[in-house]
């Protein structure tokens, strides 16, 4: 499209309000004369597009430490039997006599889900895209606040360290699951991890929430107030409602999350008794009572629960933009979409007990959160059938970036469907922490947000960095990762229905859970394999940055308003005026329109022929 | 000298790989190919995903038939038989839904791939379709929701009065059992109690726990329902017993229970599964540290008459340990009120005694 600016100047965003006071003018001014020294430029940067790259670097560095955690547990649970003594180089003292250290095994699957969860799709995920895309798709120069923004990345930056260097602690890092239950996770005579292990994943935690605050705040701020002129929340990009509601999320339960740890820190440190009672631990019996461990659990999964939609969500928002863009076809029920975006995040909020209905707490509670957790299925269900409507009579492109979307849908599908064994209590008492679950779970939030990833770094990559991503390279990614991520957790499925707990170092102790041993060495080493591949989408990445083909200003023929600006674009994104936006996001292959898609920014005088009776009256 | 071989041979492949990708991109700038906004991978993907479908669901078929005898632990519980019903309904709709939908995923890739000259179809929405499809799963939910809620509320009610008690305690790494003596009722335990040789924390100053016996397994009588209470020690675990379909945690500071009725002694399922060393066992199901995955306990289900023989035959703790006795005897003056009754007596609980 030549006609990337509108004609009429519409400089001040639509709730010019907020929008920064100095004026558009002077940043670019200052941009212009003022050459910014290297630090301010790339570390200590306050421009959202600097930080997103931040963010999506660092998370790339933790997906590979969390991915070679688990390739490690997955040798110990493929081949039990083997010595593992060439990875005492690596490993030092964890290796003893060739084996793994149990304790240590425990500390791999803690920091594993901790790594997994909270560094790369939380942070990695929601961090680098909220932060490119927000700005960029609403229309704006930057977020509301570019300095909270940079606190953000740099508190995750603190927690990343933190976390880091307690795997080198003597006692091991923290090694009682990620969900980090008391009293296990409390007493140091209980497991060595739980000593400074544990407090350093707490206070690393506590940071992680502050940047997670910090960011939410300003994504919700800068979303309701900085959005260009015509950009009403009902033309926002589905990216966009994604990301505002993920960030509301994070903004009412990582608070819980926190008041759950400073508990627990005072428990640990300070001889309170809020999740400790009657225990006799070490030779000794401790002096506190009344507390519960339950009372924990409830605190952990008001966040815990949440948080598996703060995962997904921004995968399904980008999802939706990818699939629309390459099937060439508005998203099918856009409001429809929202509308579901909607009720996910109401209802996320009260079905958090469902990991619970084992633990002794009243079996009413259990039927209450069972019915709402079962209703939850049904917007994803939405979802999914809107996003199959959306590909129906397309005219797809397999960009690389669709290959992922297709594939998170199958995943989606795929490991959502058991939730609903899962939701269901009477049938919980015999999957509850069985690989059943791990299957489950690792389908429907870790490889589909996996998937949502890649699939939104293969499309905004040309954005990010100017240049293309080897579509080539892309495919041999995506057909590896797509099979590895299937062979890996169907086949994980049988043996959580044959009961198999999770968290065991060896199987082999219990006649019950014996069998399977190929099965078990078919997974880890097709995880291993699966792992492995993404070591060319880490080329892929670090080459195309630097040597990637040079991409144009809108590269996929999309509408949304980031394909407006310069190829790379500069501080402040756009070098003059904001477009304003006429349009929703989805005019893919309208009828009477000259081309297959009409961008936002297009008002609708300049489309005559492909307006819809309604749109009339709007030239 | 293997491992440099080994780093050489890597470092070999990097290059070599390198060289093909770079090829790779020059072959596809000089045919122009790099140039074609959609070019001959575009249709390669497609029957890809059609590959994917065929090939991918018959090998997911045929592993799931391989391994479906191996997939479900024998079932040794009245409800049981009624959850695994639930699980394999359930399972069969999940899997229509599954079929369905990948399948049109898959197809629709294929089918509407990109055409020189078509344009897509231009549909942004449909009330009526979005309507229905969100009903039929709120109604499918609504089933699902309506079998699984009567069968929890059944499973969780209260255990029949005349249940056959025992008690499991969790510790770091093994599982404690006790069950009441003839009284039919478990004495107080109490954590700060808990020695070498008082494991349980048994305060025999209650009276109701000088006749508690502590048991190396769990054995419980066939057709007869069974309440287990569960405590736990120092941290949490969990009581997972795959063949009755029973899990419930084990929490410091908060007993548990479960109650289930076993159907099949050890060994009619031993003869049913053709395996002579066939054992229940009980699993913890809750991270608890070092030897989590090695906290077993065997479970034997007797026919009724031998469970009351072996009952029989348990000698009460207090009698096994008369020095913890003696020291609760000099604590309390009270109770000497009544002589300990010899637990080893050959009578069983008249409760259950009655119903078996």
């Amino acid at each position: 499209m030549a006609a990337n600016l509108p004609t009429q100047a519409q400089v001040q965003g639509g709730a010019g309000v907020t929008e920064p006071g100095i004026s558009h003018d002077e940043h670019a001014h200052h941009d212009e004369h003022h050459e910014q020294s290297f630090l301010q430029k790339y570390v200590f940067s306050t421009d959202h597009k600097v930080i997103a790259k931040q963010f999506l670097i660092t998370g790339i560095i933790w997906a590979i430490i969390g991915g070679t955690l688990s390739s490690l547990f997955r040798l110990q649970l493929g081949w039990p039997e083997s010595t593992f003594e060439w990875l005492s180089p690596f490993l030092g003292k964890w290796i003893e006599a060739g084996k793994l250290n149990p304790e240590f095994y425990l500390a791999l699957v803690t920091m594993h889900g901790t790594i997994m969860v909270f560094f790369v799709l939380t942070a990695g995920l929601s961090g680098t895209f909220s932060n490119f895309l927000i700005p960029l798709q609403i229309g704006a120069r930057d977020m509301a606040s570019g300095f909270m923004n940079m606190l953000s990345y740099w508190f995750f930056f603190a927690s990343s360290v933190v976390m880091f260097v307690s795997l080198f602690l003597e006692t091991g890092p923290a090694s009682a699951g990620w969900t980090i239950y008391p009293p296990l996770s409390a007493l140091p005579q209980a497991i060595p991890g739980s000593g400074a292990g544990q407090t350093f994943w707490l206070v690393s935690m506590a940071l992680f929430i502050v940047s997670q605050l910090l960011g939410g705040v300003n994504y919700i701020t800068t979303v309701i107030n900085l959005r260009t002129q015509g950009m009403s929340m009902s033309k926002l990009p589905l990216t966009i409602w994604a990301f505002f509601l993920t960030a509301i999320l994070g903004l009412l339960s990582f608070p819980v999350l926190f008041s759950a740890a400073l508990l627990l820190i005072f428990d640990r440190s300070f001889g309170t008794s809020f999740f400790l009672s009657d225990i006799y631990i070490a030779g000794q019996a401790l002096p506190n009572t009344g507390g519960s461990p339950i009372l924990f659990q409830h605190l952990f999964w008001f966040l815990g629960h949440p948080e598996v939609y703060i995962v997904i969500m921004p995968a399904m928002g980008m999802v939706s933009e990818i699939l629309a863009t390459n099937a060439r076809k508005p998203i099918f029920g856009y409001r429809a979409m929202i509308g579901s975006l909607l009720g996910i995040s109401l209802l996320s909020f009260i079905v958090w007990a469902h990991h619970m209905f084992v633990t002794g707490m009243n079996p009413f509670l259990g039927s209450v959160f069972m019915f709402l957790t079962l209703i939850i299925a049904v917007p994803s269900a939405v979802k999914t059938f809107n996003w199959l409507a959306t590909l129906w009579r397309g005219n797809i492109r397999f960009t690389s970036a669709m290959l992922f979307s297709i594939g998170f849908v199958s995943l989606f599908i795929a490991g959502g469907l058991t939730g609903i064994v899962l939701g269901n209590a009477a049938l919980d008492i015999q999957m509850h922490n069985t690989y059943f679950v791990v299957a489950h779970f690792h389908l429907v939030m870790g490889s589909s947000a996996f998937f949502g990833l890649f699939a939104g770094v293969y499309h905004w990559f040309p954005k990010m960095f100017g240049r293309m991503l080897d579509e080539k390279l892309g495919y041999v990614h995506f057909w590896l990762t797509f099979l590895g991520v299937y062979l890996v957790f169907l086949p994980m499925h049988y043996v959580g229905i044959a009961g198999f707990p999770r968290r065991y170092y060896a199987w082999t102790g219990f006649d019950s859970f014996s069998q399977f041993a190929d099965l078990n060495k078919f997974i880890s080493a097709a995880a291993i394999i699966a792992f492995f591949a993404q070591f060319v989408f880490i080329f892929n990445f670090f080459y195309s940055i630097f040597r990637g083909r040079r991409a144009t200003e809108n590269p996929w023929n999309s509408t949304t308003l980031e394909w407006t600006t310069p190829v790379v674009p500069g501080h402040g994104n756009w070098p003059g005026a904001i477009p304003a936006v006429h349009r929703w996001p989805y005019d893919y292959s309208k009828p009477g329109a000259a081309e297959d898609f009409i961008p936002q920014h297009i008002p609708y005088s300049q489309t005559q022929s492909s307006n819809l009776p309604y749109e009339k009256e709007m030239e | 000298m293997t491992t440099l071989g080994i780093l050489l041979v890597l470092v070999l492949l990097l290059v070599v790989f390198g060289l093909l990708f770079r090829l790779q991109i020059l072959t596809s700038i000089f045919s122009g190919s790099s140039t074609r906004e959609v070019g001959v991978s575009n249709r390669v993907n497609a029957i890809l995903f059609i590959i994917f479908l065929v090939v991918g669901g018959a090998a997911f078929a045929w592993s799931f038939a391989d391994n479906y005898d191996k997939m479900n632990p024998p079932i040794a519980s009245v409800h049981g038989h009624a959850t695994e019903r639930m699980f394999w309904t359930t399972m069969i709709i999940l899997g229509i839904v599954f079929t369905l939908t990948q399948v049109l995923l898959f197809v629709y890739s294929y089918k509407y791939q990109h055409k020189e000259g078509r344009r897509a179809f231009f549909f942004p929405h449909n009330n009526k379709i979005e309507v229905i499809w969100t009903l039929i799963p709120a109604i499918v939910m609504a089933g699902l929701v309506f079998a699984g809620w009567k069968e929890w509320t059944r499973i969780t009610g209260p255990a029949p009065k005349d249940a056959v008690v025992v008690e499991v305690m969790g510790k770091q790494f093994n599982w404690l059992v006790r069950y009441p003596g003839r009284d039919q009722k478990l004495g107080v335990v109490n954590y700060r109690l808990i020695d070498a040789t008082n494991e349980f924390g048994f305060d025999l100053s209650d009276q109701n726990g000088i006749d508690d016996f502590v048991a190396p397994e769990i054995h419980v009588p066939k057709g007869h329902p069974v309440l287990l209470k569960i405590r736990s020690r120092d941290v949490l675990h969990a009581v997972y017993m795959p063949h009755f379909r029973v899990q419930m945690y084990a929490v410091p500071g908060m007993p548990t229970k479960f109650w289930f009725t076993p159907t099949m002694t050890t060994d009619e399922m031993r003869a049913q599964t053709g395996n002579p060393k066939f054992t229940y066992e009980l699993a913890c199901n809750q991270i608890c540290g070092r030897g989590h995955f090695a906290m077993k306990l065997n479970i034997v289900v007797d026919e009724p008459d031998d469970y009351v023989a072996w009952f029989a035959q348990q000698k009460s703790f207090s009698e096994q340990n008369p020095d913890v006795l003696a020291s609760f005897k000099q604590k309390s003056d009270k109770l000497v009120e009544k002589e300990t009754t010899p637990a080893a007596a050959a009578v069983v609980p008249a409760t259950a005694k009655a119903s078996l």
